[in-house]
């Protein structure tokens, strides 16, 4: 454990336990087992996006489509369920989608070359117009129980989408600590060119990168029409804002090459303690913003004088 | 130094004692240049003798550290290119500095376009601009927008922008090197004109006949510092290339015999656009080929086109006499060659990364099952790189930017003797190395070279491609000019050769 959060990540652990120190001490009403399975079932939806964004991120890119595909992937569910089709086959079709935009994404920006942020800003009117079409612009609602079941039901006695945010970060850390594509993801965002020059597909592998985005961004949608036992095509919005501030807020380089999914997760839990405690403290929402906002602010330039330190004590 | 007497008037231009250095490296080590009035002052020396930066300096890019500058005998602290622009210096720079999206004129007025009722004054700043432009018999449209038109043209542009802010010392770094003869001998003409009327011309260029037909007198760099000054007309083309080249880097370099085996590479007919033109050579097993001439004369690009990363219109490639077709990084490194490139801080390492990660970057499929990199071998062979190049670093997860650039040019060397590179080509290998580096980074080519490795060294820095080849090839504007054996080999010929002597 102690590699896993060593160095970088320990500073953001820190302020997470600081916060939560603090709120259970101002409000009796945190450290209760309801409102601490609330938060994480409420970091679990920005949660999975944001593994998706990290790897976006490392590469040295940014997706800002990712709001409009849950909202896309949802409808894309409701509608074959409205069909008839069956749980399981919807959940793929809906997957498949986010793949399919993510993918589409990778491409404009390996062979247009798009600037990612340009290619994902057009994906991101592109995929909600497409979300307003299906759906006619109306939500789409009551859906089987096998659907529901996987917000409601719960698993180890933690809720099912806990329990799968988990699992996706694990398997997230594995993939980036353990294998070649982990390596080659880090290197792209550390030097592109250099990278190319060793061999590697580079066009190949930054494509991957957003199709995981877009994938992630399904994975998200399932949980929220789950959750909400509807699908609306104005969900999602500033959820890819939310996703970016998380993995900065974990420590995440947006120049690419450093960073890590602990310290996005941790970054995701930071957000959703955060509201929650502003909430429990009674804090206006628009006030809430703007602590939040300064949240990201001071977490980034924390971030930045520690690594400075960090670079001249090792030169 | 004391005021000149009375009789001679103060130089427009001197420089006493001139010092700047860059972190790790001392460009000027206390440098003097005077220049008179209606003199064409020919600054010489190799690539990274000091020219450029001393260039830099009087025209406020560069502070200096050190030292003072006298315009027409009044101190000048030229502390910015706006000063500089001020006290009347203006400088033609070889690379070129102009906006492509903005007219000619707008161009030549950039920054100083002439107004009316605080409006731009279009029509003016287009008769200016012709005329300038007619000055230098350029046929170009004030109103073309800079992106459209050719290299040579562009130089024109600057040439006339220069003009345009009546330098009183004008600074022209290769201004031909674009140019057609035509272009060249009308430039020569207004060069002529400029000096009648009293401006100073400090001219950078390589090319000596240029140099004997314009050139009053000569100030030699080498290393940041002055070799000699002295009149055009006295001055001997040997001694100059003499002057420039003499640098002793055989003390660095320990011979180790070996023997040469079969072609390894063998390159037909190698042609791309402007820049190369029927390439021809071949590398055996053991044997280091060295690449001589000046900047620009094609020896990058050759590597980045056997590499894969350039196209090239035609020619051939052959790996131990099989032809092969080599289409992207991975088709060169799968062929067996491999690559330390000019730039390592932008082409050849992750900075970011540790030394372990930037050494099994190019084989991590080799050493990955599944996709899952097997962290014991990972280790095991970087381990055994940075013993055997003893590259100097506390561990291999140590990052890579928190190395020196020699142990930082080792790692890149593991990198591809990793992959199992049996070619191995190196551009500028030991720029921005220190000595004691170099040494070993001289010592560990020649013994990748008797294990058999074919390589290619490239290299602006003379001395060095003559003490490490076997062979070496002259470039000279993307064609190969010359072949000397080591023994043929000096560093006169060789210079002779590259200028086209």
């Amino acid at each position: 454990m102690r590699r896993i959060i060593a160095g970088r990540e320990a500073g953001t652990v820190l302020g997470l336990i600081v916060l939560c120190a603090g709120l259970w001490i101002a409000t009796p009403y945190f450290a209760t087992a309801a409102n601490l399975t609330n938060v994480a079932e409420q970091s679990a939806i920005v949660g999975v996006i944001a593994i998706g964004m990290t790897f976006v991120i490392l590469t040295g890119g940014i997706d800002l489509s990712v709001g409009s595909l849950v909202a896309l992937v949802g409808v894309v569910i409701g509608s074959a369920l409205q069909r008839g089709v069956p749980v399981i086959v919807a959940i793929a079709l809906g997957l498949l989608a986010g793949i399919v935009a993510g993918a589409l994404n990778g491409l404009m920006i390996t062979r247009g070359p798009l600037p990612p942020f340009i290619a994902t800003l057009g994906m991101m009117s592109v995929a909600r117009g497409a979300a307003l079409m299906l759906s006619d612009g109306r939500p789409i609602s009551d859906f089987p129980e096998g659907l529901r079941a996987l917000a409601t039901s719960d698993v180890f006695g933690l809720p099912a989408p806990v329990v799968l945010m988990l699992v996706l970060y694990l398997l997230a850390y594995l993939v980036l600590t353990r294998t070649v594509f982990g390596r080659y993801m880090y290197a792209i965002g550390g030097n592109e060119e250099a990278t190319a020059l060793a061999g590697v597909n580079v066009r190949l592998w930054k494509s991957v990168v957003y199709a995981i985005s877009g994938l992630s961004a399904g994975v998200c949608a399932v949980l929220l029409v789950a959750r909400l036992n509807s699908a609306q095509p104005i969900a999602g919005i500033g959820y890819e804002l939310d996703a970016i501030a998380a993995v900065v807020i974990g420590g995440t380089s947006l120049l690419g090459g450093s960073g890590s999914v602990i310290g996005t997760l941790i970054g995701a839990l930071i957000m959703s303690v955060l509201r929650n405690g502003l909430n429990l403290l009674g804090v206006s929402s628009y006030l809430q913003q703007v602590a939040i906002g300064v949240v990201i602010i001071a977490a980034v330039l924390i971030d930045m004088a520690l690594r400075r330190r960090v670079q001249r004590s090792s030169l | 130094m004391p005021a000149a007497a009375s009789s001679e008037p103060a130089p427009a231009l001197r420089m006493r004692g001139i010092r700047k250095s860059f972190p790790g490296v001392l460009a000027l080590a206390g440098v003097d240049l005077d220049v008179r009035r209606g003199e064409v002052h020919v600054l010489l020396g190799e690539n990274g003798a000091g020219k450029s930066t001393l260039m830099k300096i009087l025209s406020g890019a560069l502070a200096r550290d050190a030292g003072t500058i006298e315009i027409d005998g009044r101190a000048a602290a030229l502390a910015s290119p706006r000063a500089a622009r001020d006290t009347g210096i203006a400088i033609i720079h070889q690379e070129l500095a102009l906006v492509p999206e903005m007219t000619v004129a707008e161009n030549i007025f950039l920054g100083r376009a002439p107004t009316r009722f605080g409006l731009l004054d279009q029509p003016r700043m287009v008769r200016e601009a012709s005329t300038f432009l007619s000055r230098l018999g350029a046929n170009i449209d004030p109103n073309q927008r800079v992106a459209e038109l050719s290299i040579a043209q562009r130089q024109l542009v600057e040439i006339a922008r220069a003009l345009s802010l009546n330098a009183r010392i004008l600074i022209m770094d290769e201004p031909t090197s674009a140019l057609t003869d035509r272009e060249s001998q009308r430039l020569f003409a207004t060069i002529s004109g400029l000096t009648a009327q009293g401006t100073a011309i400090v001219y950078i260029s390589h090319r000596l006949d240029e140099i004997f037909a314009i050139g009053d007198r000569i100030t030699v760099l080498r290393d940041g510092r002055n070799v000699a000054t002295q009149e055009v007309r006295s001055a001997d083309r040997r001694d100059l290339i003499r002057l420039m080249a003499n640098r002793d880097v055989d003390e660095l370099v320990t011979q180790i015999p070996r023997l040469h085996g079969a072609a390894r590479l063998r390159v037909e007919g190698l042609t791309h656009g402007h820049t190369l033109h029927d390439v021809s050579f071949s590398v055996r097993s053991g044997e280091i080929v060295g690449f001589a001439g000046l900047l620009g004369a094609g020896r990058t690009e050759i590597a980045r086109a056997i590499f894969g990363l350039e196209p090239f219109d035609q020619g051939t490639i052959f790996v131990d006499e099989k032809p092969v077709v080599i289409r992207s990084a991975s088709d060169a490194i799968a062929a067996g060659i491999g690559f330390v490139t000019e730039d390592r801080k932008r082409e050849g390492l992750v900075l970011s990364r540790s030394v372990r990660d930037n050494i099994a970057l190019p084989i991590l499929r080799r050493l990955a099952r599944l996709g899952i990199v097997r962290r014991a071998e990972e280790q095991a062979t970087a381990e055994s790189s940075v013993r055997e190049l003893n590259i100097r670093t506390p561990s291999v997860g140590q990052l890579a930017q928190n190395l020196s650039g020699g142990n930082q040019q080792k790692i890149v060397l593991a990198k591809w003797l990793a992959t199992g590179a049996r070619i191995l080509f190196l551009d500028e290998p030991t720029r921005g190395i220190d000595v004691g580096s170099k040494a070993e980074i001289y010592m560990l080519i020649n013994e990748l070279a008797a294990a058999g490795v074919a390589i290619v060294l490239m290299s602006s820095d003379l001395p060095e491609v003559l003490a490490l080849s076997d062979r070496v090839l002259v470039m000279r504007e993307g064609r190969i000019a010359g072949e000397f054996t080591r023994a043929d080999a000096s560093a006169e010929r060789v210079m002779a050769c590259a200028v086209g002597m």
